[in-house]
């Protein structure tokens, strides 16, 4: 669980089904899958008639979920080989989706944030997007420095992949860059650079 | 009386220097001889002659080499420009703004002719004299904001008030605190406040958020903020963290008096007409410990306040490394007499 009180960062309240939506668009990273398999009881035909999901697994994480989406007969079932290819997928289907559609987002975090991304530039409201939390703490963060993101880091300091400075992840939060703050950790004494802590498993 | 403006850097070999008249109207923000957060908002309205509140958009000896300051910031990174695309009209406000409160403190500097919406600006020290139609993008040669950014003193935000909070969605920030306009644009208040400490759980950003939104036309208010910087570099923000980090450890208690510096933040918040949003004007005053202990006043009071700072506020404020040796050196210009009320000089 998040329990951290960071003020800039996004409360993850959970998926419910909404069943006064027109069309039910799942956006579901690893364990993500979870957050829409358990709630199979709320699934009647009609509303898995006009679902459409787009899966991801995470690494070695996730996998085996594709049957079990497939299973549910939804009106389409689409699993990507990466990330990248599911937010491109994701953007075109939000330019075509009419105002009863309802987008609904469960993974990590970083993932949370790219596809809430591609949501806000498809002119969506954050607030009415169901978001779940699931699997890795793993973040997603930005180098200040280069403004260069890097995924899934788990420790702190860890390395820019881009400028290759040593940064530390700032409790602070953007939802326009979908990531956390990382900050040059031994500007001062430089070299000095402690031994990273896996604080985001 | 014009202004003798300096010229001076803000970076390299740091030759910015306040004169004797400008040490005297620093806006010195200690009211007391101990410092905790609290709502310090009072309505800004025209001061003294000879403070920095005798015009409401101050302009001091130092406008021009800090308009080149911001400019050389803004060729190495242009990201500390940035404004979402619905607040043109608050652009277009922001501009009016500033233009009208510079003539009308400055009219030996500065002159607005508005005929209809064509408007002619005139800006002595900076050799500008332009014409344009406002509210038409295409007869500037930038955004308004920008524009009108590169010609007024002090980091410039615009914030939309709308869903009952109010979002960064605009603004020019070359002389900043240690926080990031690029990261923190888009964002609602409480979140771009989430990074500091205590205030929180005090409840101080609920009451003044509260009392932002019902901010009204015509009356401004402000508020001081204030940290330290080593040198006086206007440029002490998250991003080139890697230049000026290591500036900290550079003090030594002979050079504490050229080197560390009061930095104190004349916040000035106005409700805007057209767009009802609200600008926040950031004015940095620099001013280093030399210059400061020729007030005897807010040389007892300085030395006080900083010695009593908690341990929270001198890790958020980055001062830890060189808190002590300041103290130490303040204690040989501190008399241990009382302290007269207010912030001015004696």
């Amino acid at each position: 669980m998040l329990v951290e009180p960071i003020k800039s960062r996004p409360v993850y309240k959970g998926i419910t089904v909404d069943p006064r939506a027109r069309r039910h668009i799942f956006v579901l990273e690893g364990e993500g899958a979870n957050a829409l398999l358990e709630q199979k009881d709320k699934l009647t035909p009609a509303i898995l008639a006009e679902t459409d999901i787009l899966y991801v697994a995470r690494g070695s994480v996730g996998r085996g979920y594709e049957e079990a989406l497939a299973a549910l007969d939804a009106g389409s079932d689409w699993t990507a080989p990466t990330v990248e290819t599911l937010l491109f997928r994701l953007k075109v289907v939000l330019g075509s989706a009419d105002m009863g559609t309802r987008l609904y987002i469960a993974g990590t975090e970083g993932f949370i944030g790219q596809a809430m991304q591609i949501a806000l530039d498809a002119g969506m409201d954050y607030s009415a997007i169901p978001t779940e939390h699931r699997g890795s703490l793993a973040r997603r963060v930005q180098c200040v420095h280069c403004k260069g993101i890097t995924e899934n880091v788990t420790t702190s300091p860890f390395t820019c992949t881009h400028c290759g400075l040593s940064l530390f992840v700032r409790d602070h939060y953007s939802r326009r860059i979908g990531a956390f703050q990382g900050v040059i950790i031994d500007a001062e004494e430089p070299g000095n650079v402690p031994e990273p802590e896996e604080l985001y498993l | 009386m014009a202004i003798v403006f300096r010229q001076e850097t803000f970076r390299d070999d740091f030759t910015y220097r306040n004169s004797p008249e400008n040490i005297r109207r620093f806006p010195f923000p200690f009211p007391d001889d101990n410092y905790m957060y609290s709502v310090n908002m009072e309505p800004h309205v025209k001061g003294a002659a000879g403070t920095v509140f005798e015009n409401l958009i101050d302009v001091d000896e130092h406008y021009i080499s800090e308009m080149a300051d911001r400019a050389l910031v803004l060729k190495a990174d242009p990201l500390r420009y940035q404004a979402l695309p619905h607040m043109m009209q608050a652009q277009w406000d922001t501009l009016e703004l500033l233009m009208e409160q510079q003539a009308a403190g400055y009219p030996e500097h500065f002159t607005l002719e508005k005929n209809g919406d064509r408007w002619r600006w005139i800006n002595r020290p900076l050799g500008i004299d332009d014409t344009f139609t406002f509210g038409d993008l295409t007869t500037l040669p930038m955004e308004p904001l920008e524009y009108i950014s590169r010609q007024t003193q002090g980091d410039i935000t615009i914030v939309d008030q709308r869903d009952n909070n109010l979002w960064m969605d605009a603004g020019m920030v070359t002389t900043q605190a240690d926080w990031s306009l690029d990261f923190d644009v888009g964002m609602n208040f409480m979140e771009w406040h989430g990074p500091v400490p205590l205030a929180h759980q005090q409840g101080v950003f609920e009451r003044a958020l509260k009392f932002l939104l019902n901010m009204q036309l015509g009356k401004p208010i402000r508020r001081y903020n204030w940290t330290m910087t080593i040198n006086p570099r206007l440029d002490t923000s998250p991003e080139n963290y890697p230049k000026w980090g290591k500036d900290r450890t550079t003090v030594t208690p002979e050079n504490v008096g050229d080197k560390v510096h009061l930095r104190v933040e004349v916040q000035t918040l106005w409700r805007l007409p057209r767009s009802n949003a609200l600008l926040f004007v950031i004015r940095c005053y620099l001013m280093n410990m030399s210059e400061l202990v020729t007030v005897p006043k807010w040389a007892n009071r300085f030395h006080r306040v900083l010695g009593s700072l908690p341990t929270e506020l001198v890790d958020y404020k980055g001062i830890t490394r060189y808190r002590d040796v300041t103290v130490e050196w303040l204690s040989k210009y501190d008399d241990g007499a009382p302290t007269s009320a207010g912030t001015f000089p004696d």
